[in-house]
């Protein structure tokens, strides 16, 4: 179990900064997720932390060891570090005990405590009698299990992990995110775990770093994540948050503060010490929006309406801002028809604060 | 409707006929006439032909001596190739390109001139040697004429086949199944020896069939080095007896050279079913492991890396213009000596050396043109073809470039020994029997680049002409030919360089005025002028470098591997 710190990271390829200058210190048995879209550098980030890249500038810490640096770095075969891939990378010319087996041969351990210690990770999981066979037979699930199990063996103080259900479907999907869910309370291990899947990252996570073109967005718990989003570019990134222009009215008080956007006030969630300000943005959430045919709020034009079973999906352009689409899920009955005119009401948002824009 | 159906369908038939035609022709005919001399001499269905083979002790020594310098040539490739191959790859050693070309060019060398070379540089006559007044008296035995110096000569040879096969399966390799090694605790050495080379046994036993098959089959090398030394090989003893029995024991080689068949095979055969043995395929892609970093040890590896191409490449071929310059046999090169007289001899003055200079070059030029213009619809029907005996057509083409060059040639000289039937018209002893040998051994060679083109273009060019309305044959002229050309032709030159200094099947096949730069050279050396000999090799090397240039010029339009030369 070790802390992993990372300090102004940088890494560079040729002339192209895939990870700037990133931070994050990751505690002891904590569990982090990093979310960003296709490309933003989250597998340079998780190869940087094995050791397989070495950083153009800043400093790479686990435990309390200097590993990376740009004065030197530290072999991955020294770093203690398990790492499961994308695409499994077992051996194909291995069976899976051997597979699973290979660092405890590597480190010289004693054959019958190695194998004692493979059937334990085979047991784990939850592959109790497959060791003879090849990874060519199995399944993709059974595959990353046996990543998993290979990576797990050697009780690495850090495990890090790369999309690893990403090549799988959705039903297995939700049965391994329970399972590293399990094993990581089980252990205690400190995980690093890249994902572009925001529910996965959402459920497992302690905390969430969200990457964008080589930065670190923002890195919160999911709960702060959703609720106060530091950016524009976090804010619309999870759970497809809409934004939109405004001007704060009033200051800061008891977290809230007024705003005006599309033409009506509302009162908005804010950080402490907001000031009135123009050229605002306030980042509202689907489930704040509600259909108000009298009440106080803004008209505009129902653009397409979405069947999905139990509610609909209503696309809306409200009048004030004939460039905005709102997005928002009407229950059954579902009343709106695209081409008809509407009225909305925002009943909650939060203020992006300022100077923190992507 | 129907006519139309009937119309493009027809265009197809007669393209599979011709691709058919010439398949049977080159590849099917002679080795079913070999066949046939074997088990039925004669005409009727006896033993007698392999009795008497097995019979004589000749055969059971030559293939020993074959065996032997077979495995040992084949060990050497292996290691010497799969090492390179190694450094080449996963390391951070610097000049890459550079080492590639030098490393791979012993293989666009003829044997032959790899053997003259290598005899010039070590014999008591060696004028590099004498440069240092090092070389060792006249008379004096030269070490290379022994068995040792017949397996280092095939394993400088082939190692760059072992190293390219090699290098191919190592580009391949995903970096994770490393880096979960590494990950999981392996230093580089572990890394190396359980995963990597583990993970590239099939690419290291294909190369060392190949390798293999290359030496049992080579007769350049064993005539220079095994003749003088009477160490026999099978191609050697073929040669043998047939310039001393002529047509007459054609049945008694054809039984030696299928000899060689089997013992090719043999080694083709081990191979399947060593890789079969376990699981090796690679699922996933990804990009290649990042280079070892060699610190403090890379001046000295690559040191040793250019020292080794040195050895190889560099000092043998000084040693051949070194004796390409001297006036004679043992004559030591001073300011006094140098001559271009050998030169001038091989070019104007010997009747049979112009001649082969003559006949190499057209042979060369026919059998590359015909190969480039068969490769595209034989590629086509391969690549694209939808009907499930083209996977057969390939392995037709294959064997006769598979199978030992001595093989097609006594099965050629089979074949028309006797003029063609209704025709009359007489190969045998003529250069067009050469070049019949020629087009069937060499035709795989524009094949596959030609294939490897057409799995990089994509289809819909040619269905988007199809819809246009072309039929078969002005898709091929317009669509078709224009995008595989550059493959094909680049093909077309690796056959010219292969073709223009071959000694394999044209020492069997030759009679006077026939003969090709290879025979000449080699009679120059049996009959002791090396330096004639050393001057012919050395314009054929030059010839060979300026094509490769040339082809240079062609890379930017081929599919990567077609050149071996570039990385
Ligand atoms: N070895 C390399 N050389 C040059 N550029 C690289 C290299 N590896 C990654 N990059 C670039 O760095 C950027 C980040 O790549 P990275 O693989 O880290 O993205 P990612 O966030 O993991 O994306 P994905 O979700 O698609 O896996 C990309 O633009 C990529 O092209
Ligand atoms: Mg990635």
């Amino acid at each position: 179990m070790a802390r992993l710190s990372l300090d102004h990271v940088t890494k560079s390829f040729a002339n192209f900064e895939a990870v700037k200058d990133v931070s994050i210190d990751v505690a002891d048995g904590e569990f982090l997720a990093v979310l960003g879209p296709s490309g933003c550098g989250k597998t340079t980030l998780l190869r940087l932390v094995a050791g397989f890249e070495k950083v153009t500038s800043g400093e790479i810490r686990i435990g309390s060891d200097v590993v990376s640096s740009s004065v030197g770095s530290v072999a991955p075969e020294k770093r203690r570090v398990g790492i499961v891939f994308q695409n499994y990378a077992l051996w194909p010319h291995m069976t899976v005990a051997e597979n699973i087996g290979y660092s405890l041969k590597v480190a010289k351990l004693d054959k019958t405590v190695a194998r004692q210690k493979v059937e334990d990770a085979l047991a784990l999981v939850n592959l109790q009698g497959l060791g003879q066979r090849r990874p060519a037979n199995l399944s993709g699930g059974q595959r990353q299990r046996v990543a998993l199990a290979r990576c797990l063996v050697a009780a690495p103080s850090l495990v890090l992990f790369d999309e690893p259900l990403a090549n799988l479907d959705v039903h297995l999907r939700a049965s391994m995110e329970d399972e590293f869910a399990a094993f990581h309370k089980r252990t205690g291990t400190t995980i690093v775990y890249i994902t572009h899947d925001q529910a996965e990252a959402m459920s497992l996570a302690d905390r969430i770093a969200v990457m964008d073109h080589g930065r670190v967005a923002q890195l919160a718990t999911p709960r702060e994540l959703y609720h106060e989003p530091a950016n524009e570019m976090v804010a619309s990134f999870v759970s497809q948050g809409i934004l939109l222009p405004a001007d704060v009215l009033t200051g800061e008080d008891g977290g809230h503060c007024k705003v005006r956007a599309l033409g009506t006030e509302l009162v908005v969630r804010c950080r402490p010490g907001e000031r009135p300000r123009a050229g605002a943005k306030i980042c509202c959430r689907s489930a704040d929006l509600d259909v108000s045919p009298h009440g106080p709020g803004f008209d505009g034009l129902v653009k397409r309406v979405i069947y999905q079973g139990g509610a609909a999906r209503i696309e809306f352009t409200p009048a004030a801002g004939p460039d905005l689409t709102l997005h928002f899920e009407q229950p059954d009955p579902v009343t709106l028809e695209s081409g008809a005119q509407a009225r909305l009401r925002i009943r909650s948002g939060w203020l992006i604060p300022v100077g923190t824009a992507s | 409707m129907p006519t139309r159906v009937r119309e493009s369908r027809g265009q197809e038939m007669v393209l599979t006929a011709a691709v058919a035609v010439v398949i049977v022709l080159l590849s099917l005919l002679p080795m079913l006439r070999l066949i046939k001399e074997i088990v039925a001499p004669g005409g009727t269905l006896s033993t007698v032909a392999i009795a008497a083979g097995l019979r004589s002790p000749a055969t059971w020594i030559a293939t020993w001596h074959t065996l032997v310098v077979g495995i040992g040539g084949t060990l050497l490739a292996v290691l010497s190739g799969t090492l390179v191959a190694v450094l080449v790859s996963l390391t951070d050693i610097r000049g890459r390109s550079a080492l590639v070309l030098c490393y791979v060019m012993p293989l666009m060398i003829a044997p032959q001139v790899t053997a003259l070379a290598w005899l010039q540089l070590f014999g008591p006559a060696s004028p590099f040697l004498k440069l240092f007044g090092a070389a060792p008296p006249l008379g004096t035995k030269n070490p290379l004429y022994s068995t040792s110096g017949i397996i280092l000569l095939l394993g400088i040879q082939y190692g760059p086949l072992v190293f390219l096969l090699v290098r191919a399966g190592l580009r391949k390799l995903p970096r994770e199944l490393v880096e979960a090694a590494r990950a999981g605790g392996a230093g580089w050495f572990p890394v190396l020896v359980t995963i990597v080379l583990p993970l590239m046994t099939p690419s290291i036993m294909a190369a060392a069939a190949l390798a293999f098959v290359s030496c049992v089959g080579n007769f350049g090398i064993p005539a220079f080095l095994g003749i003088p030394a009477n160490y026999l090989v099978l191609p050697t003893l073929i040669y043998q007896k047939l310039a001393g029995g002529g047509p007459a024991v054609l049945g008694e080689t054809a039984f030696l050279s299928a000899l060689i068949g089997v013992i090719a095979m043999a080694g083709i055969l081990a191979q399947e079913v060593m890789s079969r043995r376990r699981d090796y395929r690679i699922s996933s892609t990804s990009l290649p492991a990042e280079p070892y970093e060699l610190g403090r040890w890379r001046p000295i590896v690559q040191a040793c890396m250019w020292l080794l191409i040195v050895l190889v490449l560099f000092l043998p071929l000084f040693g051949l213009v070194l004796t390409s310059l001297v006036p004679g046999y043992g004559i030591a090169l001073t300011a006094k000596t140098v001559t271009l007289d050998n030169y001038r001899f091989v070019l104007f003055e010997h009747d049979a050396a112009n001649r082969a200079f003559f006949n190499s070059f057209w042979l060369s030029i026919a059998a590359a043109f015909f190969a480039v213009v068969v490769a595209v619809p034989v590629g086509y029907l391969i690549a694209w073809g939808r009907q499930r005996w083209v996977r057969l057509l390939n392995l037709a083409v294959e064997l006769p470039y598979a199978l030992p060059g001595v093989v097609l040639a006594i099965a050629s000289l089979l074949l028309f020994l006797r003029p063609i039937p209704l025709t009359g018209i007489q190969l045998y002893n003529t250069v067009w029997i050469i070049l019949y040998a020629y087009l069937a051994r060499f035709l795989v060679l524009a094949l596959r680049p030609t294939i490897s083109g057409y799995h990089q273009i994509d289809r819909a060019l040619e269905e988007a002409a199809q819809v246009a309305g072309a039929g078969l044959f002005t898709r091929m002229r317009t669509i078709i030919f224009p995008l595989v050309a550059p493959a094909a032709i680049a093909g077309g030159l690796l056959i010219f360089m292969t073709a223009l200094s071959e000694l394999t099947v044209s020492a069997l096949l030759w009679s006077s005025g026939s003969e090709t730069i290879g025979v000449v050279m080699f009679s120059f050396e049996q009959g002791g002028d090396s330096n004639y000999a050393a001057a012919m090799s050395v314009i054929t090397v030059a010839v060979t470098f300026v094509l490769m240039l040339v082809t240079n010029l062609l890379a930017p339009y081929l599919p990567s591997g077609v050149l071996p030369w570039r990385d």
